[in-house]
Formats: structure tokens, sequence, C-alpha cells
């Protein structure tokens, strides 16, 4: 059978509108060039030895490293070890609030919980714990009286990021939980099975596949994760600290390159699993909406000791995201207390230029962030809503830079930009401008901004695009006039998820930040590493005072101007 | 509206999907020919999957066929995208524009044709007053009802004054009483403006109030094109006398014709008298269809039958009798008036040979 003349038909209807086609075109190019390119460089570096010749020399040696074998291991144990812990307490907290009677405190902290790392930078945790917990922590030191303490290393790493990362396990396994249909566990229930039996044999089968899910992107997470290992691993290198100091210590560009190869394709492979296999099952075993509300548990042998383990998790995690703005106010950390001094601030503003790493931080990611966010609504329109050759590739590369870590994008970008494209000196203009930290933020930011924008377009109605398509609209009209309007919620707090991601970003950016630009996640990064923390506090509070204002504003104006969700609601 | 109507035709149209689970091609729609005469209300009738949607969607641009050629009167449409064809569609969820209210929703296709303001102003009041909906204009489409949204899609459809109007299921989601207003409404104001119509469902009842006629559909090939008279009374095959309203199947050989009265020897041993077919000969095998109001029950006189259902459903009343070893369905309309057969009794079936039709 022939399909050809269709299929010849709608690309012909496609090139009638030119917008739509230079929308594409443009698209392509920007993917394949930011996204593809530098990680086809990292391949090319990695596998041409001196000559033009193919060989894997360059592996054999870094193979031979010690460094980077102990590094793969590490990175391995602690990407497990994470993994199972977060998905662990996430599990916790989600079946507490989703099958327990919570009292309004534990649920007001939940909700704390839940916010936190979406608008901290991403090594606040690494700098509170150091300040608790270290030599000169508050509760190690002066409350129990050890000296020697260290917090540096495996265990560091693995408590730190373990809090970081479980509250995104804990919003993932929540949705899932709340889908699970109540009359199965009642139906297990009737049958005289124990609560416990009824969580063994129905729940968690159920669950099984999104708990998988869980464990993968919080091991993607962990071993991507640059910022914690860097300030609290101490001598303990993880993979993306080691190809860091690769490039900057040893100035082995090469090496670094095969390095942030191997990274790469852990991370693919565990991607792809999370991906297509797991992410499927879900949708398998977890299929619509429970039909009607759950009966909440409210026998007390269950819920007591449930509510006060994470309750106490919860508090524990905002205590140490509180330590840091307070920290930031004490004059000696670890030494003198009192009287409270703004002394740090004063210094951030004055001796170490803190108006301009703001300025900067700031312009960057004000610039980044609507760019990001209109790009993922585009690609998001297109992939849902549209038909067309490339756009399987656009939808695969766009989710592709969700599974690079930050620091192998940062050393593709070195090998792929420095001496132009293909090292031909073509947009050599780029390397060390600002463009190209934009560019970075918008492709760091691209993945989550997409999620959330295909999610937001598949609720909507296909026929409603098409009935203003048939009314004489053409693609530009149908996005501007009825797609954005449809999704303007989603669009604001893709726009702000995009300007914090940016602003608290530092794995790429800072293989890339030239002395031109001074950025506040770097600054935090460089007085962590020689010890000044109250300095880095003081940038840190800074920081959160944005991230959080942002967060705060972007609620107002969805309050005000937000009309899709009323729409959706009334309906 | 003075604009010339146009027909539609379709010339061996094919458009051909791949089945998700096997992964392997199938015609959705195979080598459909259709003439739909200007101003008239045509229905595509059949069964879910039949490519009745796949047709209008071709028919509107949404899907590209892939064979055969769309002609808007005597203008080849393949190569047009939806936007630019003359035809405007009611869509079966409304598919209104939630962020606007009932008069942008209408004016948003004059908008886009740079109608100048006033002009958009008198023409959108118009339409309103004709779909019923003056006072409304300013309310947004969620503080509607279903029946009102369905007219303001219809509004917004009618408004720009397209060459054809196409619906696809657009009562589906209403409720049993608003479709039955909502379709007479529908068919008033096709004929007031006298637009070519194309209206896809699967509710008979709704072709048959509605339709000039009828496209019954069946697997993607047109299984029979016609009047709602021609199809309910002689249908082509099993299928569409199956599909439009109830009928009875009985099988037997075919005895002959005399005096304009042909006879069929079933298959049960009794010889049924029923309307002949041209091209049958005696001995052949054939099909009679008995639509059950068309037989009715009685003492004696008929074909003898025993009750095995009898269920009284307020206009009518419901049997089931055996014939032979064939079990017929019919319903005797009024039943208050007539002598109600009890389950066990034996009597007679009596019809009118004229209204059983031959396949």
């Amino acid at each position: 059978m022939a399909t050809a003349k269709g299929k010849a038909l709608d690309r012909k209807k496609l090139m009638a509108d030119p917008i739509m086609i230079t929308t594409i075109v443009l698209l392509i190019t920007f993917l394949t060039l930011f996204i593809l390119y530098p990680l086809a460089m990292l391949l090319v570096d990695s596998f041409v030895g001196e000559g033009s010749a193919l060989t894997l020399d360059n592996f054999k040696r870094i193979f031979k490293l010690p460094t980077f074998n102990t590094a793969i291991s590490n990175t391995m144990k602690i990407g497990f070890t994470v993994g199972i812990f977060s998905t662990l307490i996430g599990l916790l907290f989600a079946y507490v609030e989703v099958y327990l009677k919570m009292n309004r405190v534990t649920g007001g902290l939940f909700r704390v919980v839940s916010l936190l790392p979406v608008v901290s930078p991403p090594f606040v945790l690494s700098l509170s714990m150091i300040m608790l917990f270290g030599k000169a922590g508050i509760i190690t030191r002066h409350l129990l009286g050890i000296y020697d303490n260290s917090v540096y290393g495996f265990w560091g790493i693995v408590i730190v990021q373990t809090l970081t990362f479980f509250p995104v396990c804990y919003m993932m396994l929540k949705g899932l939980l709340k889908n699970i249909d109540p009359s199965l566990e009642e139906a297990a229930r009737d049958m005289g099975a124990s609560r416990w039996r009824v969580f063994m044999n129905v729940t968690l089968p159920l669950l099984l596949p999104g708990l998988g899910n869980a464990f993968l992107v919080t091991f993607i997470e962990s071993i991507a994760d640059f910022a914690n290992p860097m300030i609290i691993g101490g001598s303990y290198d993880t993979l993306a600290t080691t190809i860091y100091l690769q490039i900057t210590g040893a100035y082995d560009k090469a090496g670094a390159a095969s390095m942030a190869v191997v990274l790469l394709a852990i991370t693919l492979l565990m991607f792809a699993v999370q991906k297509y296999y797991l992410e499927a099952k879900t949708a398998a075993t977890l299929t619509g909406k429970a039909s009607r509300a759950r009966m909440l548990i409210e026998d007390k042998s269950v819920k007591i000791p449930l509510t006060i383990f994470c309750t106490v998790v919860a508090a524990f995690v905002i205590l140490m995201y509180a330590c840091v703005p307070v920290g930031a106010f004490f004059p000696t950390w670890g030494r003198k207390f009192f009287p409270l001094t703004t002394k740090w601030f004063n210094l951030v503003f004055t001796r170490y230029k803190g108006f301009k790493a703001f300025g900067d931080s700031f312009m960057l990611s004000l610039i980044a962030a609507p760019i990001t966010a209109l790009l993922s609504m585009i690609i998001s329109y297109l992939v849902v809503k549209r038909n067309f050759r490339g756009k399987g590739f656009i939808e695969a590369v766009s989710m592709l830079a969700m599974a690079v870590p930050g620091t192998v994008l940062g050393v593709g970008y070195i090998r792929g930009f420095s001496g132009g494209v293909f090292h031909t000196g073509f947009l050599q203009g780029l390397y060390g401008t600002g463009l190209i930290l934009i560019i970075v933020f918008v492709v760091r930011s691209l993945p989550t901004g997409t999620r959330s924008g295909i999610s937001a377009l598949r609720q909507i109605d296909k026929s409603i695009e098409e009935s203003a398509y048939d009314m004489g609209a053409d693609s530009f009209r149908v996005f501007t006039t009825v797609t954005l309007p449809l999704i303007k919620d989603s669009f604001l707090s893709g726009l702000v998820t995009a300007f914090v991601r940016s602003i608290t970003a530092i794995s790429a950016i800072i293989l890339l930040v030239t002395p031109e630009f001074l950025l506040i996640t770097v600054q935090i990064n460089e007085f962590a590493e020689k010890g000044e923390y109250s300095l880095a506090c003081a940038f840190a509070t800074l920081l959160i005072l944005i991230t959080y204002g942002a967060v705060l504003l972007m609620n107002l104006v969805m309050k005000y101007f937000g009309t899709s969700r009323k729409i959706k609601e009334d309906r | 509206m003075e604009k010339q109507k146009k027909g539609v035709r379709l010339e061996h149209i094919s458009k051909i999907y791949q089945d998700p689970k096997t992964g392997k091609d199938f015609y959705a729609v195979h080598d459909t020919t259709l003439e739909i005469e200007p101003g008239s209300f045509v229905t595509l009738l059949g069964p879910s999957g039949c490519g009745k949607t796949t047709t209008l969607r071709m028919i509107a641009g949404f899907e590209s066929p892939d064979e055969g050629e769309i002609y808007l009167g005597e203008e080849p449409i393949n190569e047009l995208t939806p936007n630019k064809r003359d035809t405007a569609m009611v869509f079966q969820s409304y598919a209104l524009l939630p962020h606007y209210n009932v008069f942008d929703n209408v004016a948003y296709g004059l908008k886009l044709r740079k109608v100048p303001k006033d002009e958009i102003k008198q023409r959108v009041m118009h339409i309103l007053d004709l779909v019923e909906l003056t006072g409304m204009e300013a309310r947004m489409t969620n503080q509607l009802s279903g029946g009102q949204q369905q007219r303001v899609a219809l509004a917004r459809a009618l408004v720009i004054e397209p060459s054809v109007l196409l619906f696809d299921e657009p009562l589906s989601n209403l409720d049993a009483k608003l479709r039955v207003s909502m379709r007479t409404e529908i068919r008033r104001i096709q004929q007031e403006v006298g637009i070519t119509a194309i209206y896809v469902t699967h509710d008979q009842s709704e072709a048959m109030a509605l339709s000039d006629q009828i496209i019954i559909m069946n697997k993607g090939v047109v299984a029979q094109m016609g009047t709602p008279q021609e199809i309910y009374y002689h249908p082509v095959d099993r299928f569409v006398a199956d599909f439009i309203g109830e009928a009875n199947f009985l099988e037997g050989n075919y005895l002959g014709e005399q005096d304009g009265v042909a006879s069929v020897k079933m298959d049960s041993g009794e010889v049924f008298r029923v309307a002949p077919r041209q091209g049958m000969h005696a001995g052949d095998r054939c099909t009679a269809v008995l639509r059950p109001e068309a037989a009715m029950l009685s003492d004696e006189g008929g074909i003898p039958c025993k009750v095995e259902l009898s269920c009284f459903m307020g206009s009518y009343q419901n049997y089931h009798v055996r014939v032979g070893n064939t079990l017929v369905k019919l319903e005797e309309h009024n039943p208050q008036n007539k002598r109600i057969y009890r389950v066990g009794e034996t009597c007679s079936l009596v019809f009118d040979p004229m209204s059983v039709h031959l396949l």
C-alpha cells in the first residue's frame, strides 16, 4: 500500500506555512548546534588520537589513571546509595501524605520540604552540613563536644545528596500513589489482609516500576551532581569533579573529553532504561484516576511512628536550609556567634563586587528565562499538536539534554566552541561571551520546561486548535491566539523555573565562565573552597532571596493573570 | 448569503493508517467515490472505525488522502491546508476557545479574514440571532450549557459563510432530549441558509431525521448511499439492514414470482410470501428481511409460531416468537387495544408481503 501520496500532501501543506517551516528549521539547527554537536565533538576528541586515526588510546590512558578508576567506583557507590535512600524516604513521605491523616503542622512542613530544593542553589546543604557537623560545627563541636568529626567524603555526599534529591522522589511517588484506585486496597482488606499485607501485596507491586523510576532519576541526578561533591567531597572525588580537575588542574582536554564520554554513557544508559522501560511500565500499571477518595488511615500504630519519622526528617531538612541564612549573620563561624552582624553582607557588596556578581547572574538568567520558556512551549506545541518529519528528532534531542550532566556539556562546549565550530573558527566569537553562558542556561533548563509544556498541552483537547485552524488561522496565529493563552500557567512557571535553574546553575557554567563575568554560584563555590563559609553563606542567602522572590512573584502573577487554570476548573 | 452553493466530490479516495499494535498498514478508507449535491444534507453513518470521521477530516483537510482527489465544487483541494479551505467544521467536543467569550468565539474567523469591525459586529449578531443566542454575547463559554455551546460552535462555523459545513458527531455529548431538539434546529438552520452539509454520526435516528441522503460506511468502504427511505426499506446487504433499525433475517430458497408476489421456502419449512426481487431465480439462496414493526400476531391466518417472550415496553409490546427454529423479534405498536399473547401460546404471524425485502 502506498502512503506516499498522503505524506507528500502533508509535506506540501507544511510548506505552505512558511513561519512553521522556519521555526522547525531554526529549532533543529539550534538543537543540533548546541546539544548534539558538542557531544559529538567529545566523541571525536576521545576517539581520535594525535594524527587523525581512530584510536582507543585516550580511553586506555584514562583507565590507567588510578584517580579515574576510583572516581568511577566512588560515583557508582554514591549513586546507588543516594538512589536507594532517596527513594525510600520519598516513598515514606508520599505514603504519609496520601494515606495518613496529617495535622496541619506536618502538612506545612511537607510543603516547605517539597519547595525548598526548587528555590535553593545546589550546594546549600553541603554548606550547612559543614557548618553543623564539621570540625567547627555547631552540633558536633559546640553541642556534643566532638572536635575531630569529619563530614567530608562518602557519607557527607550521601547525606547531602539524599536530602537534596528525596523531595523529587516524594513528589513523583505522591502522584503515583494518588492514582492507585482505593477499591483495590479495600478489596484486599475486605478479604482479610492486614495493612502490612495490603501494602506488600497490592500497593508495593503496583508502585514497583514507579520506585525503579524514582531510583534511576535520583541516580542520574546524583552522578551528574557537581557542586556537592566539590564542596563536601574532600579528597573523595566523583566523575564530575574529576573531569573538572582534569581540565582546570591537569589541562588535559582530551582526557577530560574521554572521561566525559564515560560519564555520559552511564547517564544515557540509565536514562534510556528509565524513559523507555520503566516509564512505560508505570503508565501500564497505574492508569487513570482513582475512582473516589481514599479512607485515610487513623490507626495509631501506623500513624504515629511514620508521622514522627517524616516530621523529624522534614524538620532536619528545614534546619539545614535555615542554617545558611542564619550562619551569614554570625561574626565568626564556629567560634563567635554573637552579636549577630551584617559585616559579611557588607563585605560581599564592598570588597567582593557583590553588585556586579548579582547583576551578571541576574541579567544572564533574566535573558535566558524567557528564551527557554518560549522555546520549550514551541517544542511542546510541535511535539504534541503537529505532525512532521523531524518531530521525533526534536523531541529526542530536547529530552536527551536531560540526561547530559552539566560537566559533560561544559567540556563539550569547550571542545566544540573554543576554536569555533569544528575548529574552523566559525562562530569563534561566541566562546567566552555572555551569549554562550545564556545558551548553556537555555539548554540546561529546556528539558524541564518542555516536559511541563508537553503535559500541559496533552490536557488540551486537540480539536480546539483544529477549530482555529479550520476557521482560517495559520500555525503562527493558532499558536499565539489559542495555544499560548491556554497554557499560560505552564508558560509562567516554565519562565520562573528556567530563571531559578539558571541563576543557581554551576556545573556547566564553571567550566565556561570567563573573568569578565562574575556569577554568584561560582563565587559561593570559590569561597566555600577557601573555607570562607560566612561569605559563601552571605552570597547564598542573597541568592535564595532572589529565587524565592521570583517564585512568590510567579504565584502572584498566576493568581491575577493565570486564567487558564480557572477555565480548566470550571469545566 | 448569496454565495454560490458548492458540492463535494470524492474520487477514489483512500487513507492508510498503521495499526499501532501490529505495525501493519490498513485502509481506514478504501477507494471511496462520492458525489455530494450542492445544498444537500448528507450523513455519513456507520459503526465506530468505519472510516466516516476520517473521510470528513480529509474533506476538512486535517488528513491527507493517500489515493484519489477531493473536489470542492470543481476545484481540486487536496493540496490546500484546512485554513485555506472553504469549509467549516462543528466539532464533537464543540472546541470553543475557552479564553474568549461568545462574541469573540464567533467573530474569530471573521477577524482572521480582516472583515471590518462594523461588519463583524453586524454579521455576528445576525448569526447569534439565527441560533437563538441573542443576549449571550458577553458570556464566557464555560457559563453556557452544552446545547448553548453547540449553538456557538454552529454559529462560528456559519458566520464565515463556508461553501460546506462539516459536522463531526456534534450532538453525541448532549443528553437524549436535547439531542432531539438540537437536530431539528440544525436541520432548520441548514435549510434556512441553504448550505451544503456533511454530517458524521453513528446514531441512525439522527441520520434519518436530518438527511437528504445517507451514506452507510463499513470497514472503510461505502456500503450504500440513498435516501433514508431507500436505506431503510431496501438495504443492499445484511450489514445495512442490520445497522439501520432492527431486522429479522430468515434464510431460505427462492421459489418464484406470481402476480407481483414472490415466495420463498424458508429453511424452517414454511413458505413466506414476500416482495419480489429482480434477478432472482427459482432455487437461489436468499435472505428475507422482516422489520419487527412490519408483522403482527394473530390467532390464525398466517405462519404458525410460538411466543417465547412477551414484554410491555410502553409504546409497544415486544415479542420474541419462534418460527420453525428461527427466533423472530416483533414490535406491536399501540398494544392497549390489542390482544396480548402470553409466553408459551401458539399463534400466527401475519405481515404484508410487500414489506418483506429480499437480499
